[in-house]
């Protein structure tokens, strides 16, 4: 099965199907033992895994924004707001991490909601499976998508010249925190995609929410400067948090107060969105 | 002793909005059967289904399902069913074969076993060659097959197909019945809906007739056409110019009003005594109008819909314009 001819899509010549053939294949079968929900969860993740072979092209914007956005800020804004290139690299870069990472989140809903519109899940839904493992097994693929564009953002910053104080070690739990901080976050994303009509909306929405999210925050310049009212939306700003501690755990100065108010938020979202989001999944379209 | 229904309802509603999509629909489903249910778009069939297949919830009425209940009991009657939706429920970004395995992993076959169905699901269904390609790239024909074969891995006790043939062409189609035919030889009970008369007619050894929510007629081919109209005149003559001095004749023989047809040349009589048929026929040969061909029979099930309904069962012929 294995051999990619370049066989055109036609059908065979004879148009009558092989009745042995036929009759073989529709003989009766019955059911193997019903697998756990953990069984079904790695089969969902097993698809998302064939999705991003399959379909390259949805890791464009993963690779191409992070190296986008650190390249021209670092030597565009880098000079003139922290003196030179390499020092302001040292501060835009777990900012530009964290970005990186949530914009991906989007990606979260976006795929849900065209698998729902192509009414695949009509099929996993009227299935004997457990319930929520197409959603779990979604969240394995987004992993994967994190991960990877983590790594490119890292590897741009190393390039450039950045210079983590914690090592490699200060990198993997960065990796790690940004991996909860999204999977957490994701739930709002999921949830998105469960009721809006079309991909294109859950992406609208996803973008109105994460860009003043985002750049109302401490990623691209230390809020010192800011006037007073924007300083205190900038402290409140969950993302700053997220932030300050991937400085931390960088230059190895992490906090465990750091690292809880980091999580506060994607503990909380997971607490009511997650319910949320299987209550919407099971609702009966 | 009669056979067990696969599926029996009383009075199942479902509403939406204001539009009561399903209105009190009884169905009883001998098992081991194809039963057809047929409707014109928007009559309630998908909808029906879906509240069989455990995908809606009822809003009134009672469904049981092989035995167990639809609204209490899904799970159960999840194990014992499949469903093969209108449109292609697989993904198109994966491969037939791993659409197949996917799907048998999440079944609990283990990698080899269901590696090994798939194949031979694919190669029974003939889309060996295709297996390894995205299912983007399939024709809606090899698409539908994939889908029912997606259906079936583990056989189930009763299919629900969806519009089976829609959109296909005839090989595609004739394919797709030779699939439904050996699955109820091998014991699976069928329910399928479908726009199309001549499919019911085919596969279906009973059929109920939906409109507006509601089952307007119910049983076999036969018992469905016999229901009508005892007969069914088709007179056809050599040209254009000849039809209406045939109606003429026929009206004042038989004294029903011919119904002219698409065809130029072709009328249509509703006979509830066959016996002055061959008179007419007479008639027409004397008053010197030729024939090209006629015939005597039993309505087509197109005409049964449009006796039941006052309207054609297919929107898309709506093109039979009489301009006499």
């Amino acid at each position: 099965m294995s051999d990619q001819k370049l066989a055109p899509m036609t059908e065979p010549e004879t148009g009558a199907l092989f009745d042995a053939d036929l009759q073989q294949a529709i003989s009766r079968r019955a059911a193997p033992r019903r697998p756990g929900p953990v069984s079904n969860a790695t089969m969902f993740g097993w698809r998302a895994l064939l999705k991003i072979k399959h379909v390259p092209e949805q890791l464009f914007d993963v690779v191409v924004t992070p190296i986008m956005f650190t390249v021209m800020f670092t030597y565009l804004f880098g000079g003139a707001l922290a003196g030179s290139t390499i020092d302001y690299l040292q501060f835009l870069l777990p900012g530009i991490l964290a970005q990186t990472v949530i914009f991906t989140t989007i990606y979260t809903g976006v795929t849900l909601n065209t698998d729902i519109s192509k009414g695949i899940y009509d099929r996993f839904k009227s299935m004997p499976i457990w319930g929520p493992s197409p959603l779990v097994g979604a969240m394995l693929g987004d992993f994967l998508r994190y991960t990877g564009s983590s790594i490119i953002v890292v590897l741009i910053g190393l390039l450039m010249g950045f210079r983590p104080e914690a090592g490699l070690a200060g990198v993997l739990y960065s990796m790690v925190l940004l991996n909860v901080f999204a999977f957490g976050i994701g739930w709002i994303f999921t949830t998105l995609g469960l009721l809006m009509r079309t991909p294109g909306t859950v992406m609208t929405i996803s973008w109105i929410v994460l860009m003043p999210l985002t750049f109302a925050s401490n990623v691209f310049v230390d809020p010192a400067t800011m006037p007073g009212w924007l300083q205190a939306v900038v402290n409140a700003n969950p993302v700053s948090h997220l932030v300050s501690a991937i400085r931390e755990l960088m230059a190895g100065t992490a906090t465990l107060s750091g690292l809880l108010l980091a999580l506060a938020l994607p503990a909380f979202i997971t607490v009511v969105f997650a319910p949320l989001a299987m209550v919407l999944y099971r609702r009966p379209r | 002793m009669t056979s067990p229904l696969a599926i029996e309802t009383r009075q199942l509603v479902k509403v939406f909005g204001t539009n009561r999509a399903v209105d009190g629909v009884d169905l009883r489903v001998p098992q081991g059967t194809v039963y057809g249910v047929l409707g014109p778009n928007g009559a309630g069939k998908t909808t029906t289904l879906r509240m069989l297949a455990t995908l809606l919830k009822p809003d009134g009425g009672e469904a049981l399902v092989l035995g167990h209940n639809v609204a209490t009991e899904a799970a159960a009657v999840r194990q014992r069913i499949s469903l093969t939706g209108q449109f292609a429920s697989v993904d198109e970004d994966l491969t037939g074969l791993e659409n197949l395995r996917l799907l048998a992993g999440l079944l609990g076959f283990r990698r080899r076993d269901g590696r090994a169905r798939a194949e031979e699901l694919l190669q029974g269904f003939g889309l060996a060659e295709a297996a390894g390609q995205q299912v983007k790239y399939y024709s809606g024909g090899m698409r539908r097959r994939l889908d029912i074969a997606a259906s079936i891995l583990v056989t189930p006790d009763l299919l629900f197909l969806d519009e089976p043939t829609t959109g296909l062409d005839p090989r595609s189609r004739n394919q797709v019945w030779d699939i439904v035919r050996a699955l109820t030889r091998g014991g699976t009970t069928v329910l399928l809906t479908t726009q199309y008369l001549e499919e019911a007619d085919q596969l279906a050894e009973r059929i109920a007739v939906i409109d507006h929510g509601r089952v307007i007629a119910e049983g076999t081919s036969a018992e469905l056409k016999a229901s009508v109209g005892t007969s069914v005149l088709h007179v056809s003559v050599l040209s254009a110019d000849q039809r209406e001095p045939a109606a003429r004749v026929l009206r004042e023989q038989l004294g029903i009003e011919p119904y002219a047809e698409a065809d130029p040349t072709a009328l249509t009589l509703q006979l509830d005594d066959t016996r002055h048929a061959p008179r007419a026929l007479n008639a027409l040969t004397e008053a010197d109008i030729p024939l090209r061909s006629f015939s005597l029979g039993q309505p087509s099930l197109d005409e049964v819909f449009m006796a039941l309904t006052g309207h054609p069962a297919e929107p898309e012929t709506d093109t039979m314009e009489v301009t006499a």
